[in-house]
């Protein structure tokens, strides 16, 4: 057997609580290797986007380790957490809807240092065309998959190593989802590992190689995503089938 | 009307009307109105400062005189210490700017009210001090300050002199203000206003951002608070009421939190108005003033809720 490189991106034993009493996170340990697709599924409220914000250091942890590249993440705030090369694509999108297209990409880019980011607009309206389109228009005035592109294109904008996504899908057409997963096929074949979260259990298993699944703040499942696909249980709570 | 304002030489119309006004003013025997003049020109000058806080950061303040008073005691002690008059200005800047950082670095974890009611907090502890710190401000009786006369090959009359003084600092924050709102930093500002979790996400470093915007608005009420006490020659902390707050805090709302023609306008509106109607009509008119401000606050919420002049921005944010 050859040793694994040491992970991208690790949590061990990672407890988080809401207030003081909700116990949201009960020992997460999980890996994301460089280049993998890894998908995290779960039902709502499972934990999924608490793991999310715990890394990108929205949340502290109450106990356990979150490293990134070998370097502890908790104490650190966000921006810092970014300069290292990991962005989160928050849930909900949450694009600035008041700033252009062209602006909240250069939001995008606040933690670089550079000041040509000529190179970073060209890729992501390599990717998003129909970003390219709509650069002087406000983030508001676009539709739901032009907002999660635009969101997606502003995470890009860091150059991440590691690119985190939540629900990716929400309240997507269908055929809108399809392209977006197939951009996050391409970014992770451009080199950019991809951690995503989603409650589309089908489509996060079919895009990702290893996945996790969460339930009430515990890992219950870990494999390869085609294992997984075949599992009875999984099949059963989360794929639709019996 | 808002596609005449919009035009590109509108703001040196309006400068160059504003410069001519104080002798014009002279020649209709009217010397009273360039005295108003100069009030609301502070006022602007308060306004142009309190809206990097209140909006573009988002933050509200409800004790923002306390840094008009902090600049006026600061220019008159230093005069009165054998400083400069210019000098003495700078100081005030920089004094109240340092009060003010120390301030932001305590309170601005606070949110929403809470930063509300610490700010007034701090804007009656301020005034409190100034009253009861007799070795350093003579405590209510005011602190008197040698007169300072600028820009004396203008005009013989200090009202005019002071009021044209007061025009360039005005000038010179407009295009401060709209040099900072027009960069990344400005942008930045306006992300973090619209989704601070957002900002956060980006890379922004928020806290620090927040800061900065809270800091920047004391150098402009440092430097309103100096020419103020410069003009008057006297400065007491009966200028310095929680009331003044409210009122810059209605400026920049009525105007159109974010816009700076929106804050020049509700000074205008705000300051110059009751005592247009005392002087045109009669002095009693004063006793009404309350009256006229709440008319005008109900009208404006009720018709433009946006603002007098909004900005292209915060007119979308409230209309979609």
């Amino acid at each position: 057997m050859t040793m694994k490189p040491p992970a991208m991106l690790e949590l061990d034993g990672v407890h988080a609580v809401y207030g003081k009493k909700i116990r949201a996170l009960k020992g997460v340990s999980l890996k994301v290797f460089a280049g993998e697709v890894v998908a995290l599924i779960g039902n709502n409220g499972a934990g999924k986007t608490t793991i999310m914000k715990t890394v990108a250091g929205l949340l502290q942890p109450e106990k356990g380790a979150v490293k990134f590249q070998g370097r502890d993440l908790p104490g650190m705030p966000p921006d810092q957490i970014m300069r290292m090369g990991l962005s989160l694509v928050p849930e909900g999108r949450r694009i600035f809807p008041r700033l252009s297209v062209m602006e909240n990409l250069e939001m995008g880019a606040y933690s670089r240092r550079e000041k040509d980011l000529t190179r970073e607009y060209d890729h992501v309206f390599h990717l998003f065309p129909v970003l390219g389109k709509r650069r002087s228009q406000f983030g508001g005035t676009l539709s739901g998959g032009e907002q999660q592109m635009l969101a997606m294109g502003r995470a890009l904008m860091a150059a991440p190593k590691l690119l985190m996504l939540d629900e990716p899908s929400m309240g997507l057409a269908p055929v809108v989802v399809d392209k977006i997963f197939e951009i996050i096929e391409l970014i992770n074949k451009e080199g950019v590992t991809v951690f995503l979260v989603e409650q589309n259990a089908k489509r996060a298993l079919r895009a990702s190689s290893r996945a996790y699944v969460l339930e009430t703040g515990e890992i219950v499942a870990a494999s390869d995503s085609a294992t997984l696909m075949k599992d009875p249980a999984v099949q059963k709570a989360y794929l639709g089938l019996h | 009307m808002k596609k005449i304002l919009q035009w590109r030489w509108t703001p040196w119309v309006a400068l160059a009307l504003a410069a001519l006004f104080p002798f014009i003013a002279g020649a209709i025997e009217a010397n009273y109105l360039v005295r108003v003049g100069g009030v609301i020109g502070l006022f602007m000058l308060l306004g142009l400062g309190l809206n990097f806080t209140l909006g573009y950061a988002g933050l509200f303040d409800l004790g923002f005189i306390a840094f008009y008073a902090i600049g006026a005691y600061t220019t008159a002690i230093a005069m009165r210490a054998g400083v400069p008059a210019p000098f003495a200005l700078v100081l005030a800047v920089l004094v109240t700017t340092a009060f003010r950082a120390l301030l932001g670095l305590t309170i601005l974890r606070l949110r929403g009210d809470y930063l509300a009611v610490v700010t007034m907090g701090f804007g009656e502890i301020a005034r409190l001090t100034i009253n009861n710190l007799d070795s350093l401000t003579n405590g209510p009786k005011g602190l008197q300050l040698a007169p300072w006369r600028p820009l004396s090959f203008l005009s013989s009359d200090p009202n005019v002199q002071y009021y044209l003084l007061i025009l360039a600092a005005v000038a010179g924050g407009v295009i401060a203000s709209n040099r900072l709102e027009d960069s990344r930093v400005g942008r930045a500002w306006i992300a973090i206003r619209e989704d601070e979790i957002a900002a956060r996400l980006s890379g922004i470093p928020v806290r620090h951002y927040k800061l900065l915007a809270f800091t920047l608005s004391a150098a402009f009420a440092g430097l309103a608070g100096g020419l103020f006490a410069q003009w008057e020659q006297f400065v007491t902390p009966e200028s310095f009421v929680f009331w003044e707050s409210i009122l810059v805090v209605s400026i920049v709302v009525l105007g159109g939190m974010g816009s700076i023609a929106g804050v020049l306008v509700g000074a205008l509106v705000l300051v110059g108005f009751p005592p247009l109607m005392q002087w045109k009509l009669s002095a009693d008119w004063i006793n009404y003033r309350y009256l006229f401000f709440g008319l005008i606050l109900v009208l404006v919420t009720l018709f433009r809720p946006q603002g007098i002049l909004p900005s292209s921005r915060r007119e979308a944010e409230l209309t979609s």
